[in-house]
Formats: C-alpha cells, structure tokens, sequence
C-alpha cells in the first residue's frame, strides 16, 4: 500500500520554470533526509526530464510526491506534456540520441540517476517520465 | 450618441480651465507622495495638451477605437506620460490614476451641467466612461511594456557583472562563474572569455564553476562548447569547482569531459595553468 504524504505540482512551460522546479525537489530532498549526492542526483534528472517537456513536448506539469510504501519513504517526480510524444522509445533512451542539438543523455542518464524510471509516450498524446527515489 | 457626443466635447472646451483645474487636483491628491516629482508647470501643461487632443480626435472620429488615426497624438501624449513615469518608479496605479481622475473631473463637470436632465446625464457618462477606460488601460499597457524594457536592461546588465574575466596572472585568465548557467548567461560568458582572451593575449582560461548550483547535460555542453571556442583561439580551458557529488553525477548521466582539463580546486587550477605556461612559484626566504 503507497500513501502520498506530501505533495506538489508545478506548470513547466519555459526555463524559467525549469529552476522553480529543480528548487521545489530540492526543497522536498532535504525534508526527506537525502544526501547531497542523492539530492544532487533527484535535482539533475529533474533539470533533465523538465527541459525535455520544455523543448520537445511544448511545456507540461511536473508533480513532486513524497510516499511512504510500508516502511519505505521516496520522493517520486512526474513529468506528463501532450507534446508530440515520441516515435522510438527503445531509440530515444539510447545514449546519444538526439533529434535536437543536445547530447541525447538526457532521459538515458536520468534513468541512471534514480531507482526506479518509467517512461510512457503515445505519438500525437503526451509523454509521461516517473522516477523515484527511496531514502 | 451623435448628440451626446458633442455635448461632452462643447462641454470640454468650454469648461475648459474649470476642468483642468479640478482633474490636476484629483490627480496630485493621488500622487501625495510624489507632488515634488512632477513639476506643476509641466504637469499643466501636459494636461492642456491632453484634453485639446482629446477634443480634437472626439471631434472628427468615433470613440470606439482609440486605435485609430485621429487618436494618435492622444496616444502619443499618454504614451510619453506613462513612459516616463514607468522609468521614474511611479507605481502602475499611480500611473493609470492619471486618465482615471479626469473621468472623476468630468463627471463632476456633467453633473454640474446636466443635473436636472438625468437622461441625458445617463447618456454623456457612459459614453465618455467608455472612451477614458479605453485610455485608461492603454496608459497601462504602455506603462508595463517600458517595465518590462527596463527590467529587460537590468537583466543584461546583471549578466554583464556577474560573468567578471579576471587576469589571474601573465597569460592567465579566470572566470569565477556563479549562478545558474542557462543559454543566455553561457552565450555572454563565452563572449566575455573569448575578448578577453583575445586583449590581454592570454593562452589559459580557468572556468571556475564551484557556483553553479546544477550541471546537467545543457550544462556539460556548454561548457564544451565554450572550451571547443577558446581552443579554436588558441587558448587552453580548465575547468574548476566540480564539487564532488556533481563528479558522480556528471559520470552517471553520461556526459564525457575527457576533452577537458578538470581541477578539483581553483588553486589546483591555477597550479597546473602555472605549468602550463612553465612557470613555478618560488618561496624565497622563511614565511
Ligand atoms: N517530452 C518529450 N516529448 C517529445 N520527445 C521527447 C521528449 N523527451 C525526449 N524526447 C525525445 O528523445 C530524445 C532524447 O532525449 P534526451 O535523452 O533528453 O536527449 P537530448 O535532450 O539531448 O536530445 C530527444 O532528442 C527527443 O527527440
Ligand atoms: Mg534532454
């Protein structure tokens, strides 16, 4: 059973709002207790999956959860747009893909940076990446 | 309408001291606190400009559309007014409380003129209330858009001081980078670093980024970018301030530096930028 003990969302629709964001996770890492590492981590794939939604799927909503799974606490962040989606999903979390002029390590990195990474993409729908991080 | 409109306007012009008066003093008892800004002369003089352009363009077109032709030279007093005043600190509503007193004023006229005749007084209002709300919002407008220029400036103004290239020594520059390092900030960075390599003839540049809060891969690449043009000039870049827990995050995300010379510290930086340009700093006698 997952309970959300604490949670907020926030619109993303320029960099601006990308800080604001990385800000809030911040803020959230720090009351769950992470380390720097680990805060440091949940605020880069956040600056990462944030920018994608700003750049390629047209700006989106971002929520930021902290849930208690039986004894577990996490912060779990959610990224949803209704951009174009994406046509090749295997292709797109390969390194160094880019259909921009980025280094394409976004989404393979962020995946990296966290415990658990599901992204779910419908061409012409949105895209939605979720990611948690256990303490 | 037709009827009503001239009413107002023969009203205007014939009323005319009576109404200036009355509006620059609504209007000064809103601005209290800045009567000493504004000069009175010219805060007269204005006005007088104001409502003879107004009885001008009423005259010959409708009150619809401010839009139009015949109210470009109201526009344009009320343009430089809010302009001004925008630039001056004047607060929105103090700005906008400008076309707003001289409804009050004018009612105030109407009421004195057409107070027996309710209908016609019903008329005239409405009709003129129309017309000053229409210039009301537009002094507005025009106020927040000089805002945001001024705001706009400052901002490149920030960005300007806050990305200092320092000569560290002969030949060697520094650039103590602070804050979140988006496109805009990178692109004058880089500029900055590429003059000054360019002026003081340097052929070291140590990027310092111990404040940048976050480096994700829009980062990495700048910084990438930024080493690949100093390098084209024949400069060498060391990148420095890579704090420890952005080390392990660089790594898992992917992003390869191996291009790049990398120091933990500045010091460490500035000793290998010494080596570089075979130089050694001596201790000469005890400390
Ligand atoms: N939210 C999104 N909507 C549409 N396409 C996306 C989205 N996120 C990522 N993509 C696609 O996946 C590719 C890889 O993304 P990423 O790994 O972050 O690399 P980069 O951003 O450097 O291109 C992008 O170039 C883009 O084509
Ligand atoms: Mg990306």
């Amino acid at each position: 059973m997952e309970s959300t003990v604490k949670s907020d969302t926030l619109v993303v629709k320029n960099p601006q709002e990308i800080i604001l964001a990385r800000q809030k996770v911040r803020e959230y890492a720090r009351l769950l207790g992470f380390n720097l590492v680990d805060q440091t981590k949940l605020i880069t794939a956040t600056s990462e999956l944030a920018r994608n939604m700003v750049e390629y799927g047209g700006g989106g909503i971002v929520v930021i959860e902290l849930i208690y799974v039986r004894e577990h606490r996490g912060l779990r962040v959610t990224f949803e747009d209704q951009g174009p989606g994406i046509a090749d999903l295997e292709m797109a979390m390969q390194d160094g893909f880019t259909t921009g002029n980025g280094l394409g390590h976004g989404l393979p990195g962020a995946k990296r940076l966290v415990n658990e990474f599901e992204i779910d993409s419908k061409i012409g729908v949105g895209t939605r990446v979720s990611l948690v991080r256990w303490v | 309408m037709e009827m009503a409109k001239a009413n107002t306007i023969r009203l205007m012009s014939e009323k005319m001291d009576e109404l200036l008066q009355h509006w620059i003093e609504l209007h000064l008892t809103n601005l209290s606190l800045r009567k000493d800004m504004i000069g009175n002369e010219n805060l007269y003089r204005q006005s007088k400009d104001f409502i003879e352009a107004f009885v001008q363009a009423a005259d010959g077109a409708d009150l619809e559309d401010i839009n139009r032709v015949e109210w470009t030279s109201v526009r344009k007093i009320l343009a430089e007014i809010s302009t001004n005043r925008s630039r001056q600190g004047y607060s929105p509503s103090e700005t906008a409380s400008y076309v707003f007193t001289l409804k009050e004023a004018l009612f105030r006229l109407l009421q004195k003129e057409y107070g027996l005749q309710p209908d016609i007084l019903i008329q005239e209002t409405l009709t003129i209330s129309k017309i000053l709300d229409k210039l009301g919002l537009y002094t507005f407008e025009t106020y927040s858009k000089a805002r945001e220029e001024v705001i706009y400036r400052q901002q490149q103004e920030m960005l300007e001081l806050s990305t200092p290239v320092i000569r560290l020594w002969d030949g060697i520059l520094a650039l103590p980078l602070i804050g979140t390092l988006d496109s805009g900030r990178t692109q004058v960075v880089m500029e900055n670093l590429l003059r000054g390599i360019l002026s003081t003839n340097s052929d070291v540049a140590i990027l310092d980024i111990s404040g940048v809060p976050t480096v994700d891969t829009l980062v990495a690449q700048h910084i990438i970018k930024t080493v690949s043009a100093a390098r084209l000039m024949g400069a060498e870049c060391i990148i420095s301030g890579i704090r420890p827990e952005i080390a392990q995050t660089i790594v898992q995300l992917g992003v390869d530096l191996s291009m790049v010379k990398t120091r933990a510290t500045l010091a460490g930086a500035l000793k290998l930028a010494l080596d570089m340009r075979k130089l050694t700093i001596v201790q000469i006698g005890k400390a």
